[in-house]
């Protein structure tokens, strides 16, 4: 293998990890924030992918435009999942993480559902996008625009996440309540608000996810399985609620995955990502940068 | 001073604590009395599907709620024991024309085996770390049997259609005889369950899920009452996948294997009570014929109000009754002035 070849493939990895990071940012946020695994995460990211399609289907307008869009309507669908359902698992008395994973499944089955109903089982693409199967060649390296798009998204995201969480009030309210969900009332602090602007702000960033993958990837009913699944390991991986460990596991992931795929069969690629994922967890119990 | 006494004391020992564990299994005794004639008043090939897809989940729920219920260790995994189960019985039949009786033994130990290799590093794991490491495993395992072409890989194995008989647990039409083995299971299951209630390890595993800390603090020995739980577990659950196996007649990676099974086996005690004796039981009895009777009412022609059905009553059954369906049957506590306080008559 040359060097040349090495280089594309890590290229290729870090773009691909950085979405994943990408995805599994709102997953780690609602944990951090309330200790709750959304089972239906991959979900979200389906639907944020058949937002993408329906909207330029509609308003003709590029993908790359409507990301703002895309991420609001999926806030408002996180803020949605949290007031409708998720609100309910916290007030349990019994079985309290048993009835947030069925909850949330449940949530998730019906979405596969109602999209299945609404958008036929059909995969989908979106035709004709600015982004859509273009390359741009960096030093030899060739580079696809839409996961290039994607991974400049997802360090803004990053980059703007970490401003929220440390330098404005709502981030310290969000600091706060997921240091002491009782204590926080005291001060004036709303939890359920917190929570419910949580909820959007974790659904916002897969929506941020979906808007970019809907560009280069099928969209069909059942897509959001396998990336959730990446999703669940990246955070484990990087430590539950450590938002810098979602970012740099999603980066690890997404690297393994390249390189699994240069050196194994392609339809063991996953195995890699599994490897590695099994080997840090029994190393570190917590993941890489877990303190719970 | 006087020392504590150390006979009648506890509460859990006393007559009526045993009246009512004979009462139990004498109402487990009727019920499944009741269950070994039912088919022949409902002939309906359909119905008695149903009921054996039903018995198989009571069965597999039941091994499920050893190591998920009792002992709180919340594997989301079990379809890689289901699949083990299933593929070696289908192997050792097909291959080498070991009877599936012999050959769900042969599962059962393996998994046992499994559930003791994989727990020796995964029981270190807490929490959700545990539940995604267990989810990780089986999507593993589920990769490696699709693409291992001794296995049959993605095209799975069939099991060519033969003689009815017992010994290879094979019955071209007849529904009767899986009825009556998906049962036996099933009270073993409950009879194991039952046991463990009233056993050492029961109790021990009990302390485990409420706070390990503690249990280990008390002589509890948590890693080996974790690893106890995992194998009785999963070699009852591989059984029940050496079970499907005979009765499907054809298994491959997907239908055996996939992620869903492994909430399938969860789902019936969550909803009927995690961690009692009967939750499992009544969870599938209630959800198995639901599920398959929305699938054929409402699942027709492509749509897809099945799931979106499916998908609510798991949400509103979790919500609402959080404790399980038992808890709507268990009858209201004593006031605690009703309880007579030990040695306040003496």
């Amino acid at each position: 293998m040359t060097a040349q070849t090495l280089l594309q493939i890590l290229a290729s990895g870090l773009l691909m990890g950085l979405i994943y990071a990408l995805i599994a940012a709102g997953l780690s946020l609602i944990f951090g924030l309330m200790d709750v695994v959304n089972f239906a995460h991959g979900e979200f990211l389906m639907l944020a992918m058949y937002i993408t399609f329906g909207l330029v289907l509609f308003v003709a307008i590029d993908p790359v435009l409507l990301t703002p869009v895309i991420a609001a309507s999926m806030f408002v669908v996180g803020a949605t999942a949290y007031l409708g359902v998720v609100r309910y698992a916290m007030r349990v008395k019994a079985n309290v993480g048993m009835v947030q994973i069925f909850a949330t499944f449940g949530l998730a089955i019906a979405i596969r559902g109602l999209a299945q109903f609404f958008f036929t089982p059909d995969f989908r693409s979106i035709p004709n996008t600015w982004l859509g199967g273009r390359t741009v060649e960096i030093g030899g390296v060739f580079l696809p625009l839409p996961q290039l798009w994607g991974a400049a998204i997802s360090v803004a995201a990053f980059v703007g996440l970490w401003l929220l969480i440390g330098r404005t009030d709502f981030g310290r309210a969000l600091e706060a309540t997921r240091e002491d969900a009782g204590a926080v009332a005291l001060v004036g602090i709303d939890k359920n608000r917190v929570f419910t602007l949580g909820w959007g702000l974790g659904a916002g960033l897969v929506g941020l996810a979906g808007a970019v993958m809907a560009i280069f990837y099928y969209i069909h009913p059942d897509v959001g399985g396998p990336f959730a699944l990446i999703a669940y390991v990246t955070v484990a991986l990087g430590g539950f609620g450590s938002i810098f460990g979602a970012l740099a596991a999603g980066i690890i992931v997404g690297l393994v995955e390249a390189l699994s795929t240069t050196f194994m069969p392609p339809a063991l690629k996953a195995l890699g990502i599994y490897a590695v994922y099994m080997a840090v967890v029994l190393v570190r119990p917590r993941g890489l940068f877990g303190n719970l | 001073m006087s020392q504590p006494q150390a006979t009648g004391q506890n509460p859990g020992h006393d007559a009526a604590f045993h009246a009512r564990r004979r009462r139990q299994l004498v109402l487990a005794a009727s019920i499944a009395a009741v269950v070994a004639v039912l088919p022949f008043g409902v002939r309906d090939v359909y119905l008695q599907n149903i009921l054996v897809l039903t018995l198989m989940y009571a069965a597999l729920s039941q091994s499920w709620n050893i190591l998920g219920g009792y002992c709180g260790q919340i594997s989301l995994g079990h379809a890689i024991y289901f699949g083990l189960g299933a593929y070696v019985a289908t192997i050792l039949y097909t291959r080498y024309g070991i009877l599936p009786w012999f050959g769900m033994l042969v599962g059962g130990g393996m998994a046992a085996a499994l559930a003791l290799a994989l727990g020796y590093p995964f029981f270190r794991l807490k929490g959700h770390y545990f539940s995604i490491a267990t989810i990780v495993v089986a999507e593993a395992a589920l990769l490696l049997v699709l693409n291992w072409d001794w296995a049959g890989g993605a095209l799975g194995i069939q099991i060519p259609a033969g003689k009815d008989s017992w010994a290879s647990l094979q019955f071209g039409r007849d529904k009767l005889p899986y009825i009556w083995f998906a049962l036996g299971l099933a009270c073993v299951t409950w009879y194991a369950t039952w046991l463990i209630e009233d056993s050492r390890w029961g109790y021990w595993w009990r302390a485990v899920k409420d706070n390990p800390e503690a249990a280990e603090s008390l002589g509890v020995v948590v890693f080996r009452s974790k690893m106890a739980a995992a194998a009785i577990s999963a070699f009852f659950t591989a059984i029940g996948g050496s079970f499907y196996a005979m009765f499907v007649s054809y298994i491959d990676p997907d239908s055996v294997m996939s992620f869903h099974f492994s909430l399938l086996m969860a789902l019936p005690a969550v909803l009927g009570g995690i961690g009692t004796l009967w939750g499992p039981a009544l969870g599938a009895a209630v959800l198995i014929p639901l599920t398959e009777l929305t699938r054929s009412y409402a699942g027709g022609s492509g749509s897809c109000i099945d799931l979106i059905i499916y998908g609510v009553l798991i949400m509103v059954i979790a919500l609402a009754r959080p404790e399980g369906l038992v808890s709507l049957l268990r009858r209201a506590p004593a006031r605690p002035a009703a309880t007579p306080v030990p040695g306040a008559a003496a």
